[in-house]
């Protein structure tokens, strides 16, 4: 028997992992037939975004940064890139963006070879990433679809005010919706959008559940590698509908089973080993080359407890969850409350914590070549974290689905320092507790 | 004697030390690594082992009235006359398979004139080596691949020429021996080389001649002295390669915050510019490694910018630095790309500058480039230990203490003449460590 055959063998595919599959699959499939079944379609960021609202107007919802990261993990953004490079868009831009052009200038064919369909609106309702616009510049310039822009105000202070909020809902009530009707051809009901939000704050009290499992010694999940593939739903075009309601449910279930049984995470080889690393991880995961990089982890015996790209889409960690009793709201909250709005000190506050919360031996960052919105002042968080909790961190280079910019042996090397740093320090710390008893 | 060794794999060079259990240093072995890893560890080892035997043997020579005051002369003249016996075995081991490589079309009807144009270079090549290991000579370089190239190219190109045949044909045996000759480990048991270099140094100091027996016998003692491998660990970028279990292997991060704390106690930042990467580390002060940042896949700015800048302007590595400490003032360089380290070099060359001046130049740009590294691992604390093949560079050292004074005013800069071998004495230290726990 071959070891590819041992390790088909060994894989289990439990019933959350198949239904998610299924899920992000269908939502290509929706969009590829959008048009010949009159729907029309929306493009949006994932970041604090209004699926629910758009729901209510019937669009179907086409979210640009998952295209890129499904068609990196596919193994397709390396010629796209190129091909955006050739139009004139320069190394140092997103290589999300220039995936996502280099897709459209190659027929816009989508990861799952199905094609993707014009737009009728591109809703901005994240405008922390300045390359957002940016990117939404360049697909209405390509398609003249129109444009909606929320104006989401940075959490300088830390804090969101009475103002910001007001100021969001007032957008929301003025601008975005009346466009939204418009274009769409559908009035708006409230009462439809409280009933999506009711669906929301279950699936994320389940997700949220889920996540915090990482607590439990061993950890029954990866809060990283394995959360990415927990919070696709949730963060794309499913919040609010019964499908991603019975996945959380689902999932919950499976996790609740392996820690009953004292399990770890499954990884893509199967169950994990011994868990010997708990770490935060601070940044978004490479695409191009998930597996090795997972690997890289799961081979040490390192499993991530919790990290902050699993709150990209919205941080549900500290209370927030959909309202449907002030839905309009509840949606300005989750746009103010996405991750990357939060400033530095709560960014630094939220790693701290989850450091003490998830007993985590410490924390790596793995910043993005092409992302500021992580990647400015990640070095001060590293920092600042360390002096904090007194737990050693690490700092790693990658890019998102620019496979040009995975080094293997550059990361490996720089983990397994990592990792035997830890291993000293945690020897030294049993040395001292030995002397000390 | 139980003996701990640590081997640092680099991508230039290969280091070996061996250490008693009191951590004492026995013996030091460099090659090159010559992308045979397992070849070069396994050089590398020998060579400390031979270097092992000679500090027994000088050990063993101090208790000997006869040689008072002169063992320092002795052991010298034997440790030359021993390597010109080593050069003679591998040359031979050359000489072999050039011959047998003198085969295919392009030698027909000249296979007997290239035997005998061989045979020549290499008589050539035998006569002058005594010359190449006499007291106070010069070698361009320690590496049998780099000594014995240099002088085939020189002498073949005579020797082909005075025989009518084309230099081509001696060139394309070399090549293709010189790589099976340097992935062989070839040569006499130890013993037999050293009692053929006795022989020479007892010729060549004929005032020991009354000793010669007591010398012989103290020297067989030393020989026979069972060295037990007792404890092997590796580092090193090719550490990955090395014929051991993952408990025989550690970060060469760990190993070089490690060696530089039992160098030099007081170390609290560690800057090591290896051939391919740059590492800034952070230690405590029992030589626990705190943070680290190195170089991401790009290795501009490493020793092996230097290496290219040697070879453009064709002269050894360690000549760079005194050429360099002539300058009268440093070119500014802002690009440290080792792949257009040549272009660099042209380019200001034709735009009229000194060429001193431009590698003042070019040594400043490369430590501008670690201390951006080590800013990003925390700063530069007292004491700061510069380690790796670019510290014996005293150009590069001159660069480094200026920018420390402008950055962070006076900090004990060190420097040990050893600093090569300073994650090989880290790994041979985890060694030591290993069995006593």
């Amino acid at each position: 028997m071959t070891s590819k055959q041992a390790t088909a063998r060994t894989v289990q595919k439990e019933e959350s992992m198949l239904r998610q599959k299924a899920m992000i699959a269908d939502n290509f499939t929706r969009l590829s037939r959008a048009k010949e079944e009159g729907r029309k379609v929306a493009s949006t960021f994932v970041p604090g975004n209004l699926n629910e609202l758009l729901m209510c107007f019937d669009f179907a919802r086409n979210f640009p940064e998952i295209n890129s990261l499904q068609l990196g993990m596919r193994k397709k953004t390396g010629r796209l890139i190129m091909e955006a490079e050739r139009a004139g868009h320069s190394e140092d831009v997103c290589t999300y963006v220039k995936s996502d052009l280099g897709m459209m200038a190659q027929g816009n064919i989508g990861p799952t070879g199905e094609p993707l369909p014009k737009p009728d609106v591109l809703l901005l309702s994240y405008t922390g990433c300045f390359t957002f616009m940016k990117w939404f510049e360049l697909v209405r310039e390509q398609y003249g679809s129109e444009t909606i822009m929320l104006h989401v105000p940075y959490q300088g202070d830390g804090v969101i005010t009475e103002n910001m909020r007001d100021y969001v809902v007032t957008q929301l009530k003025d601008e975005v919706i009346p466009a939204l009707e418009r274009i769409s051809g559908v009035k708006f009901d409230i009462d439809r959008l409280r009933e999506y939000m009711r669906e929301s704050a279950k699936a994320e009290e389940d997700l949220v559940w889920v996540l915090q499992s990482a607590k439990n010694k061993p950890s029954p999940i990866d809060a990283y590698f394995g959360a990415v593939y927990y919070v696709g739903p949730i963060f794309s075009a499913f919040r609010g509908t019964p499908e991603a309601t019975d996945y959380y449910r689902v999932l919950r279930g499976e996790i609740e089973e392996r820690l009953r049984l004292g399990l770890g995470p499954i990884t893509p080889e199967g169950e994990m080993g011994e868990e010997r690393y708990r770490l935060v991880v601070e940044g978004p995961p490479n695409w191009t080359s998930f597996r090795d990089f997972w690997k890289m982890f799961y081979s040490e015996g390192a499993v991530v407890v919790a990290s902050t790209y699993a709150k990209v889409g919205g941080v549900y960690d500290f209370g927030f969850r959909h309202d449907p009793d002030h839905p309009i709201e509840s949606l300005a909250e989750y746009c103010l409350g996405c991750y990357t709005n939060l400033n530095l000190p709560t960014r630094a506050d939220m790693l701290a914590r989850y450091i003490e919360d998830y007993e985590a031996d410490g924390l790596l960052i793995n910043s993005i070549k092409s992302c500021n919105s992580f990647g400015a002042g990640q070095l001060l968080l590293l920092r600042e974290v360390e002096g904090r909790t007194g737990k050693p961190g690490a700092f790693i280079e990658t890019d998102l689905v620019d496979p040009r910019y995975f080094s293997a042996a550059n990361v490996k090397n720089r983990l397994e320092s990592y990792f035997q740093m830890i291993d000293q320090k945690k020897g030294r710390a049993t040395a001292t507790e030995g002397a000390a008893a | 004697m139980r003996c701990f060794i640590g081997i640092d794999l680099g991508s230039t060079t290969t280091k070996a030390m061996v250490l008693d259990e009191n951590c004492v240093v026995l013996g030091r072995g460099i090659t090159n690594s010559r992308s045979n890893y397992d070849i070069a560890s396994e050089v590398a080892k020998q060579e400390a082992i031979v270097n092992t035997r000679l500090n027994l043997m000088r050990r063993a020579l101090g208790r000997l009235d006869a040689l008072e005051g002169r063992v320092d002369a002795f052991l010298g003249r034997l440790e030359r006359d021993f390597r010109l016996e080593q050069f003679l075995e591998q040359l031979a081991d050359l000489e072999r398979t050039c011959r047998e490589r003198v085969s295919g079309d392009r030698f027909a009807g000249l296979e007997g004139a290239t035997t005998e144009a061989l045979a020549e270079v290499f008589r050539r090549l035998r006569d002058e080596a005594p010359a190449m290991f006499a007291p106070g000579a010069k070698r361009r370089s320690d590496f049998f691949r780099d000594i014995a190239g240099s002088r085939y190219l020189a002498v073949g190109e005579t020797v082909a020429k005075e025989a009518g045949l084309s230099f081509d044909l001696m060139l394309n045996v070399y090549d293709r021996a010189i790589i099976e000759v340097e992935n062989r480990i070839v040569g006499d048991t130890m013993q037999a080389t050293v009692t053929r270099a006795l022989d020479r140094a007892l010729a060549a100091m004929p005032d020991l001649a009354s000793a010669a027996d007591e010398v012989r016998a103290e020297i067989a003692g030393a020989l026979a002295v069972e060295l037990e491998e007792t404890y092997v660990i590796g580092t090193g970028y090719g550490r990955a390669r090395l014929p051991f279990s993952k408990e025989h292997i550690r970060s060469e991060i760990l190993c070089h915050g490690l060696g530089a704390h039992i160098m030099c106690p007081e170390t609290r930042t560690v800057l090591d510019i290896g051939g391919q990467d740059t590492k800034a580390i952070q230690v405590d002060a029992d030589g626990i490694v705190e943070s680290f940042q190195m170089n991401d896949r790009c290795a501009a700015g490493c020793g092996r910018y230097l290496g290219y800048i040697a070879d453009e302007m064709n002269v050894g590595l360690h000549e760079l630095g005194p050429m360099a400490m002539k300058a009268t003032r440093s070119v500014r360089i802002n690009s440290t790309c080792t792949v257009f380290a040549g272009a660099e070099l042209r380019d200001r060359l034709a735009l009229g500058e000194k060429r001193e001046d431009i590698l003042a130049g070019l040594h400043r740009a490369i430590i501008l480039r670690a201390m951006s590294l080590l800013s990003r691992s925390g700063g530069i604390r007292d004491q700061f230990t510069f380690t790796g093949g670019v510290a014996n560079n005293e150009a590069a050292v001159r660069a480094l203490e200026d920018l420390v004074r402008e950055n962070y005013g006076d900090v004990t800069l060190n420097i040990n003449p050893d600093s090569i071998f300073t994650g090989a004495l880290g790994a041979a230290t985890f060694a030591r460590r290993a069995v006593a726990s």
